[in-house]
């Protein structure tokens, strides 16, 4: 193999670099995310338990019945707070959501199942202020916006130990062990 | 288990094989074979292309949802690999388990984007072609959903193991070190968890450390030899290797740089440990030290006294399985099995031990050391930690099939 032949070994390049830059700008129908611990990315918009009830009537009942209380599809959406202490646990937004702004987050990433990334910023805040008022969370007149959804005071805020595994102390016995 | 049966068997079996002239007790005289059919006969041509599949006769080898109860819909919901019919370490493709949280998507290629953003120099995007220009890995991992073992706690709700432990894979992993993308967009010193993001209609996502993000996370797009199948993940995914499978976005389209976690519900109301005061663990992502055996297992029929080959997995998040012990007499004595090579890290290992079944009743159960320390519990060990009531994660407690004296294996997780 000579040094000037097909074979030769070539100097390491650089890193390959394939990624194409982007703007934040352009990513702004993608970035849907909430850090929902402080609503970081909660977007402008506003929506009250009044419109929400329609909103939901249209677009949720169907499959989590009326009054969020379970429906053909999906379980109640309503009730279960202090119920973690013994058997059933009741997870509900209600019961289980540390902040409130999951509720944005998550029924605008993943709801209605059936046509998911389509409902208005408006919508999905009104959707949100009613099963927080169904939960007893929020008055009947609130209005969820940026501002007042990190605000409101969830139940399990305080629910959530961090991993502390391994937390079972098994030993390896081999004979005679019960 | 008394000696005895074990040497009256072996006697029996050195017998057969140096072609003795004693016939094996109930073993009838072979008789003559004719010649088959296929030696006769041309076989199948092979046509222009094709993609192969399994023979017809290996058509009960099926991936299979819960039979254990209903969803009242089958768009988040998961199919099982059926392990019992599963030799060796690797999961062929169309039997790997799924678990989507809004079905299957059917994404192109050529139009599918990934971008990292958030608190990096530069925000990046790529297309396929550009991610399999990048020099790429190959890795063996077991892939294991939270939820492995939901319906079967402290009572036997599954028949078989594949109802039991099927939501349980063994992949070759292949694509990009995460580590290669981050550093490209460049990471903001205080950026500590990721943000990974599906292309699917729950756009599912998590948050997870940036410590395991730069260690042995993969951005994958092939698994055992070919592309990733649509149900898992096509054409592009993260695999975090030893975790929860949810945390392993498939349909990757976004990846964001944060200084803290998301808090999604994904990561406070599902795939969190219930506590006895009333508590729930979280980020508790590692899956931990695990065995099952795999056959005899619940459903199977052995076929009266004799040797049995004793063979299951083990696995662990944490290392490398170090032993896996066998049971026999429902966990009073125990014996080491042999782990057959190769023994990865992360990677399902398979374990084999031999049995001369005397015909009595026995209870069959694995327990797995791994490279820790940490031996994997029984349920009653769990039970004295965590809360189980409804759905319950993370369950890695062992598993016992007792065979009774027809030689039934039926589960009985919580009984022995």
């Amino acid at each position: 193999m000579g040094s000037t032949g097909p074979h030769a070994i070539q100097p390491l390049p650089d890193k390959p670099r394939f990624g194409k830059p982007v703007s934040e700008a352009d990513l702004a129908a993608w970035n849907i995310d909430i850090r929902t611990s402080d609503g970081q990315g909660l977007p402008a918009g506003r929506g009250s338990v009044s419109q929400g009830r329609q909103v939901y009537a249209a677009k949720c009942a169907a499959c989590h019945g009326a009054d969020a209380k379970g429906g053909p599809v999906f379980g109640t959406m309503v009730g279960g707070i202090g119920s973690f202490k013994g058997a059933p646990r009741v997870l509900t937004p209600g019961s289980m959501y540390p902040y409130a702004p999951i509720l944005f987050d998550y029924i605008r990433r993943s709801m209605p199942m059936d046509r998911p990334q389509t409902m208005t910023n408006d919508e999905v805040y009104a959707v949100s202020a009613y099963l927080l008022n169904l939960n007893g969370l929020v008055p009947a007149d609130a209005v969820m916006d940026a501002q007042s959804m990190p605000k409101v005071q969830m139940p399990n805020r305080d629910g959530f130990l961090l991993d502390d595994r391994p937390d079972t102390q098994a030993v390896r016995c081999m004979t005679n062990c019960k | 288990m008394s000696s005895n049966p074990s040497r009256r068997n072996f006697i029996r079996r050195t017998a057969a094989l140096t072609g003795g002239a004693l016939a094996a007790a109930g073993s009838a005289r072979a008789a003559p074979l004719p010649i088959p059919q296929a030696n006769q006969e041309p076989g199948r041509v092979i046509d222009e292309t094709a993609y192969g599949m399994p023979s017809k006769f290996e058509a009960h080898v099926k991936r299979r949802r819960t039979d254990v109860f209903k969803n009242r819909q089958n768009l988040s919901d998961w199919s099982m690999t059926p392990l019992q019919h599963q030799p060796g370490i690797i999961t062929p493709n169309g039997l790997i388990f799924e678990r989507h949280h809004a079905g299957t998507p059917d994404i192109d290629p050529k139009t599918h984007r990934l971008v990292i953003h958030g608190m990096v120099k530069q925000p990046l995007e790529f297309a396929m072609d550009d991610l399999t220009r990048y020099p790429s890995v190959s890795r063996f991992y077991f892939h294991e959903c939270s939820g492995n073992g939901l319906t079967d706690w402290l009572k036997p709700a599954s028949t078989t193991v594949q109802q039991t432990h099927g939501l349980l894979s063994g992949v070759l992993w292949t694509g990009v070190p995460a580590s290669t993308l981050m550093e490209e967009a460049g990471i903001d010193p205080k950026g500590k968890w990721v943000l990974f993001e599906g292309a699917d209609a729950s756009a599912h996502a998590r948050s997870i450390p940036m410590e395991k993000v730069l260690d042995d996370t993969i951005i994958a797009y092939a698994m055992n030899g070919e592309a990733l199948r649509p149900e898992n993940g096509y054409p592009v995914r993260v695999v975090i290797p030893g975790w929860e499978g949810n945390v392993s976005v498939k349909w990757l389209r976004r990846i964001k740089v944060g200084d803290q976690p998301w808090h999604l519900r994904s990561e406070t109301a599902r795939y969190t440990d219930p506590m006895p005061d009333g508590k729930w663990r979280q980020f508790s992502m590692v899956m931990e030290c695990k065995s099952v055996i795999t056959a005899p297992s619940g459903g199977q029929k052995l076929k009266g006294p004799g040797f049995y080959e004793i063979t299951g997995l083990a696995w662990s998040g944490a290392g490398k399985v170090r032993a896996v012990d066998v049971s026999v007499d429902g966990g009073r004595n125990w014996r080491e099995a042999r782990l057959e090579e190769p023994v990865m890290d992360k990677c399902l290992t398979r374990f084999k031990a031999a049995w001369n079944w005397d015909g009595q009743p026995a209870v069959l159960m694995s327990r797995a050391v791994d490279s820790t320390g940490y031996v994997q519990p029984s349920v009653q060990d769990i039970t004295k930690k965590r809360a189980i009531v409804g759905f319950v994660q993370h369950h890695n407690a062992i598993q016992p099939w007792a065979v009774n004296a027809n030689g039934e294996v039926r589960n009985v997780i919580g009984q022995a």
